[in-house]
């Protein structure tokens, strides 16, 4: 009975052989805050936060990369983690320009600030995740305001010059994310770890743009940022996260037919991101479907029912054009018979739009001549 | 593959990681070579000759799985006749892949199991599309890949809902849940279903054949639903002919596009986010569509605006939502779909079959090697080359696709914020033997032209193509691999061959060189 079983807080539970302790602590829903750790990538141990107290060991261990073992007794919220928790924060929240409530609570903070936002023109704007951050919500639950140490200035600049990806390197957390999302989840190689110390930062190929690397813009990385280093162009500044709705859909380009959720703000789609542990895409997407929505709200959608007059479109409304449309296919039908009419419906629209077109050619017009673009 | 089904690449990119074996069989060099043990990048157009060797080798070196081919097929002997004649020598000399890695690839295939044949248009856009899918099916019969789990031949849809029109009947052939319509008692229950009489009875039009009876007259009234037809369809100008001669035309979009220029009556339709529906993806999948915004002016949803039609002719459709059509009747009238219902895919998606509300779903066909028509038939297949090949006066293979950060012909990605940006403009894309021949230089325009007319575009200098293709996407007006493409097709599925037709290239100015 007692083979593989394991203490956490005080309760026992059993784990598989090579479950991580964040694992068992996961399936019990006991909740070890992590920064660095990301599903379906190896776990590095980077960030430290998901620390937890083991029974019998001398330091605390990362609970996302310590496999379970058996008796072990662990506790996750013991004051020794949570001032070590605390004191992660507060170094994280220095290493940039976390310059949210949080990281510019106190009135020294805020001249610093003001300073630091002449010095770099980008950083006078409030941070774009603000709301959506992870490192917000583990400073507000474990109350570290930050201003505890000197704020370390970040000598990269913001690359703005690609049309979809904005890489902010001084609220970067170096946490590693992005570089497991790109190698080891969407396998495109394009970023990594670059320079050292204190300069380090994440570079595509040889400290490029991301224009100018092998990156593909499928912004797995954006989904993978846990703090406002990485955001997508499209929705910074768009919506604060409470303002909006997330809507499951299916996207509308390829036949992979990855599922989306739509941040939906006000009836309008402000961002796109994958549904994690969804099939068939475990949360991923490409280009076209995280960035490819805003198609809808273009002017140039057709917005009434048009007719050709003497060579040009005159505005109708719905009953002229369908009472048109109906009584031009009774002529033709009437004179040539049903086979005289043809229709191709759309691969791209909703099964019951195809299902609907077939059975007006069938049962209406009498004419199996219904086709589509499956050949092509 | 990276760019044409991004995600599911990158599926197959983490399956290399944990130490899959993956052979790409391409023309190009693309991205997904670079995580490949082999790449076979054969002639455009010989894909039967290479299967038929590698087929030829497992039988000649008895590597086929002798059990699945004993209990679950019929028509070996057949095959063996055929393939026996496509030893590899002979079939390099038709794909160009070498004797020994012909051998090589039929070596490591019999060496593991499951294998996964995954493939997209570049095996059906061919005049002999049909039989490079049954050649790929014969080789899965052989190595004994089939009914299992990662096993399979897998063919990744080019567009989001390739699958479900299909599924829905909108061919000319069949009732959604590919009930034929020649089969009186298909179409009693549908005449029951739909409350009316006198369903027709024999097949109807393929596209490229109501497209040519546009210009015999034979066709008269043409309802096109969400198709850029003058962009997408082989041979532009032909093409735009047909659609001018119809006698009236309806287009239902959301965008005006080369082809409702042609229209007498343009219909404005609800777009993909202002729609509940469902879509079903390459996987057989079934998952929700859902609405997220008003749709602009008075456009309406699809499904409503044929309703209103079927009105006007008398017939009443009950059904009154997305969600009734299908719960209310295309799961009702569908075998395969008949346990599918909204309220079972509110989340994750289902895969059919999936006869009844209980039943789970089918990740993959042919479990314990059924098939649908009992054992697994062997159709072995003669390779024929494409309908045009290079020659003096156009001595290079064009071949088409899709690249990644656009879809079709744009009329949505271009009009994304972003997408543009990344790529703006049709490059034809040139290998670098035949730039400096040819003494192009990168980013040059140059005339790309075949027997069917001639684009004006950018050449694009890259290691991906072999000397002697030129590769072009369809996406742009300008410079659309379509006006060059061939009107020639598949004499059964009457898919077009997009895949090989002659071109010849040249510099603007000749005296420029
Ligand atoms: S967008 Fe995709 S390819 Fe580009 S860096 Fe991010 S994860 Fe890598
Ligand atoms: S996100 Fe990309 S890969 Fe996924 S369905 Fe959309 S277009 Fe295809
Ligand atoms: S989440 Fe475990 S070390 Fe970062």
């Amino acid at each position: 009975m007692s083979e593989n079983q394991i203490f956490i807080n005080g309760n026992p539970f059993f784990f598989k052989e090579g479950q991580t302790i964040l694992e068992v602590a996961s399936e019990q829903r006991i909740d070890i805050p992590t920064l660095c750790f990301l599903k379906d990538a190896i776990p590095t141990g980077a960030c430290r936060i998901c620390v937890v107290e083991v029974k019998g060991a001398r330091n605390l261990v990362p609970a996302c990369s310590t496999p379970a073992t058996r008796n072990m007794d662990v506790s996750t919220e013991s004051p020794r983690v949570i001032e070590s928790r605390r004191l992660t924060l507060e170094l994280l929240l220095a290493s940039g320009n976390h310059n949210c409530a949080i990281g510019s609570s106190d009135e020294k903070d805020w001249t610093a600030f003001q300073l630091g936002a002449q010095a770099h023109d980008d950083h006078e704007q409030l941070c774009p995740a603000w709301g959506d951050c992870r490192l917000q919500d583990l400073a507000y639950r474990y109350q570290v305001k930050g201003g505890q140490f000197d704020r370390v200035e970040c000598k990269h600049p913001t690359e703005t010059v690609n049309p979809l990806i904005m890489r902010d390197f001084s609220r970067c957390i170096l946490c590693g994310r992005c570089v497991q999302a790109c190698n080891e989840i969407q396998v495109n190689q394009a970023i990594s770890f670059g320079y050292r110390g204190v300069d380090t930062k994440i570079v595509a190929g040889g400290d490029r743009a991301l224009v100018n690397s092998a990156c593909v813009f499928c912004g797995e990385c954006v989904q993978a940022c846990p703090v406002g280093a990485l955001v997508e162009k499209k929705s910074r500044f768009a919506a604060r996260p409470w303002e909006t709705r997330k809507i499951r859909t299916t996207c509308p380009y390829c036949g992979v037919g990855c599922q989306l959720w739509l941040h939906v703000k006000d009836e309008k789609i402000v961002k796109v991101t994958g549904v994690e542990n969804g099939a068939p895409n475990q949360g991923r997407l490409c280009v076209k479907g995280r960035f490819g929505f805003d198609f809808i709200y273009s002017e140039e959608r057709l917005k009434t029912p048009l007719i050709r007059e003497n060579g040009r479109f005159r505005e109708a409304g719905w009953d002229e054009a369908l009472d048109l449309v109906s009584d031009t296919f009774k002529a033709i039908i009437a004179k040539h018979g049903s086979d005289a009419v043809a229709g191709v419906s759309c691969a791209r629209s909703i099964n019951e739009d195809s299902y609907q077109m077939q059975k007006l050619f069938r049962a209406v017009f009498k004419t199996n001549n219904i086709d589509h673009c499956a050949r092509t | 593959m990276t760019e044409a089904h991004p995600v599911a690449a990158t599926f197959v990119k983490n399956a290399v990681r944990n130490g899959a074996k993956l052979i790409v069989a391409d023309p190009r060099k693309h991205r997904l070579v670079d995580f490949a043990d082999l790449h076979l990048p054969l002639y455009v157009g010989s894909d039967i000759a290479l299967l038929n060797g590698i087929m030829h080798v497992l039988i000649k070196e008895d590597l086929y799985d002798h059990q699945f081919v004993e209990s679950c097929t019929v028509g070996f002997e057949a095959l063996k006749e055929t393939v026996m004649a496509y030893a590899p020598e002979r079939a390099c000399e038709i794909c160009g892949i070498c004797p020994d890695a012909i051998r090589e690839v039929a070596r490591l295939l019999a060496s593991v199991k499951p294998v996964m044949v995954c493939y997209t248009l570049g095996i059906t856009e061919h005049t002999c599309g049909k039989n490079n899918v049954m050649s790929i099916a014969n080789l899965q019969m052989l190595l004994g890949n089939m009914g299992v789990e990662y096993g399979g031949v897998n063919p990744l849809r080019g567009q989001n809902n390739v699958q479900g029109a299909c599924d829905m009947g909108a061919l000319p052939n069949v009732f959604n849940g590919y009930q034929a319509v020649t089969d009186a008692d298909a179409r009693q229950k549908f005449e029951r279903a739909w409350n009316t009489t006198a369903l027709p009875d024999k097949n109807g039009l393929m596209i490229p054949q109501m497209m040519e009876h546009l210009v015999t007259g034979k066709v008269k009234g043409f309802y096109i639903f969400g198709e850029n037809l003058a962009n997408t369809e082989p041979d532009i100008k032909k093409v735009e002919h047909e659609l001018k001669t119809a006698e009236f035309l309806v287009c239902q979009d959301i965008f005006p596009n080369e082809t409702t220029r042609f229209a007498h009556v343009i219909l404005p339709a609800a777009a993909w986010s202002e729609n509940d529906g469902t879509f079903t993806n390459s996987e057989r999948r079934v998952n929700r569509v859902r609405t997220a915004s008003p749709a602009p002016g008075v456009a309406k949803p699809n499904w409503w605006i044929f309703k209103q039609i079927a009105e006007r002719w008398g017939h009443d459709w009950p059904s009154n939502s997305a969600r009734e059509i299908w719960d209310n009747e295309i799961s009702v009238l569908s075998p395969s779909l008949a346990g599918i219902n909204y309220d079972r895919i509110a989340d994750d998606g289902l895969q059919w079959p999936c006869p009844t509300t209980d039943h789970p779903g089918t990740c993959f066909l042919h479990q314990n090697g059924e098939f649908t028509c009992g054992l697994g038939q062997f159709n072995p297949v003669e390779w024929t080359p494409p309908a045009e090949v290079p020659d003096k006066d156009y001595p290079y293979v064009l071949s088409t696709g899709r690249r990644l950060y656009h879809y079709h012909t744009r009329t949505q990605t271009g009009r994304c914020e972003g997408l543009n940006d990344l790529l703006s403009e049709e490059t034809a894309d040139i290998s670098m033997a035949d730039a400096e021949a040819m003494q192009i230089s990168d980013q040059e325009m140059i005339t790309v032209k075949s027997r069917r007319g001639s684009v004006q575009v950018r050449a694009r200098i890259t290691e991906e193509v072999p000397s002697g293709m030129v590769w072009m996407a369809f996406h742009f007006r300008e410079g659309n691999a379509n006006w060059l493409t061939h009107p020639a097709f598949d004499p059964d599925t009457l898919t077009a061959e997009y895949k090989a037709c002659a071109v010849a290239i040249e510099k603007m100015s000749p005296n420029a060189g």
